[in-house]
């Protein structure tokens, strides 16, 4: 197994493959917890883990696994390394673990995470699959940190907690659930003038 | 009985769990091309819905709190959840083929819709008693399905017209969702 591969595996996660603005799935949690950019750390941090975990077991279990009974063996495997995150969270980072809310949980239905496990841990070595998931983990909180980053500067006139300019009228509406949607069409949009 | 009208408008208009909540994002973009389509998904998303949120109460109030286990509330609930929609379409299938022949192909689609889960969660975490739970989760399928309706309506003209050819599609659904979210601004008003 060469290491180019390896890299491949992990690279077409970003732009390629990115999971939020190409494959558009995963999309809930992107606009809901993208107010703050901390929070889009956190996001994003909480479901690489969860992907990694599951995509090496899931893969390292590929051949013991009964094909018929396969989607609910993925979903506890998920949802194992979706309570550990969770509580986890709950003891180290409350803050954070309040922001994100129920989101947390709602990993485990995160359609990147079961097309994952699906697509591509079921059929192919343990260090293909954890490359794959790193880096469509981190094409997703690439994408997180990008919106988060705009609508915390454009909504509070903050990046990262810290203030950023002095007499500025931070527009509202991007920090309320509108701002979300339109950054994210508007994103798309670019990306696929880009991508042309 | 106003408290729980209250409840009802408030889950529908003003936190609708689409446009305020962010939940059910992924089914909502796929699914809201075209007006026949959303109806089906929306009375799916209903019924399924109301039959896994009374079922995840009872479970968390008759099995994980007496038992204390209440940590494997999110793989205890997801499983409910897919076997839940796995028998929901096998008795449709039995009892009822034309049933099955309108929703069955959105029944899939529906173990990974976020609403499911999350509705059972807040539930839960809201400590709403069973009344409250079905009003709820009523709201939340209505709203959902309101959503869909909105739309796929607007959807099916925005083929017919000229737009940027970059927007097409997804991006200017997002925008437009974005749009229909300012107007829901106007209920919060309401409460």
């Amino acid at each position: 197994m060469s290491s180019k591969k390896l890299l491949n595996e992990f690279t077409k996660g970003i732009i390629k493959e990115n999971p939020v603005l190409i494959l558009m799935v995963g999309l809930c949690s992107v606009l809901a917890v993208s107010t703050e950019v901390k929070n889009a750390i956190g996001m994003g941090s909480a479901m690489t883990f969860v992907l990694l975990g599951s995509n090496i077991l899931v893969s390292f279990l590929r051949n013991s696994i009964p094909n018929k009974v396969r989607i609910p063996v993925f979903l506890i495997i998920i949802g194992s390394f979706t309570t550990i995150v969770d509580l986890v969270m709950n003891a180290y980072a409350p803050a954070i673990h309040k922001n994100l809310g129920i989101f947390i949980p709602l990993i485990v239905v995160n359609c990147i995470i079961i097309a994952r496990a699906e697509a591509f841990a079921a059929k192919n070595p343990v260090l293909d699959s954890a490359m794959d998931a790193l880096g469509i983990g981190f094409g997703y909180a690439l994408v997180l940190f990008v919106i988060a980053t705009i609508r915390e500067i454009l909504g509070n006139g903050t990046f990262f907690g810290v203030q950023l300019f002095t007499g500025f009228n931070p527009v509202l509406i991007m920090m309320l659930p509108p701002g979300a949607f339109i950054t994210i069409g508007l994103l798309m949009a670019i990306l696929r003038s880009v991508k042309k | 009985m106003k408290e729980l009208i209250l409840l009802l408008l408030a889950t529908i208009f003003v936190h609708n769990f689409v446009f305020a909540r962010f939940l059910g994002l992924c089914p909502y973009m796929g699914v809201s091309k075209k007006i026949s389509d959303a109806i089906g998904m929306g009375l799916a998303v209903i019924f399924v819905l109301l039959m896994a949120s009374v079922f995840s109460w009872f479970l968390q109030y008759a099995v994980l709190n007496p038992l204390h286990i209440e940590y494997l509330q999110t793989i205890v609930f997801i499983l409910v959840i897919a076997a839940l929609v796995q028998f929901v379409e096998m008795v449709l299938l039995k009892t009822s083929p034309a049933l099955y022949k309108a929703l069955g192909i959105y029944l899939p689609l529906i173990s990974t819709n976020c609403i499911i889960l999350a509705v059972a969660i807040l539930n839960i975490r809201e400590n709403y008693n069973l009344i409250k739970t079905v009003v709820f989760t009523v709201g939340a399928g209505l709203g959902f399905t309101l959503a869909l309706i909105l739309m796929s309506s607007i959807r099916e003209r925005l083929e017919l017209a000229d737009t940027p050819k970059s927007l097409k599609g997804e991006p200017l659904a997002f925008i437009i969702a974005g749009l229909i979210a300012i107007a829901f601004f106007g209920f919060s008003g309401m409460m």
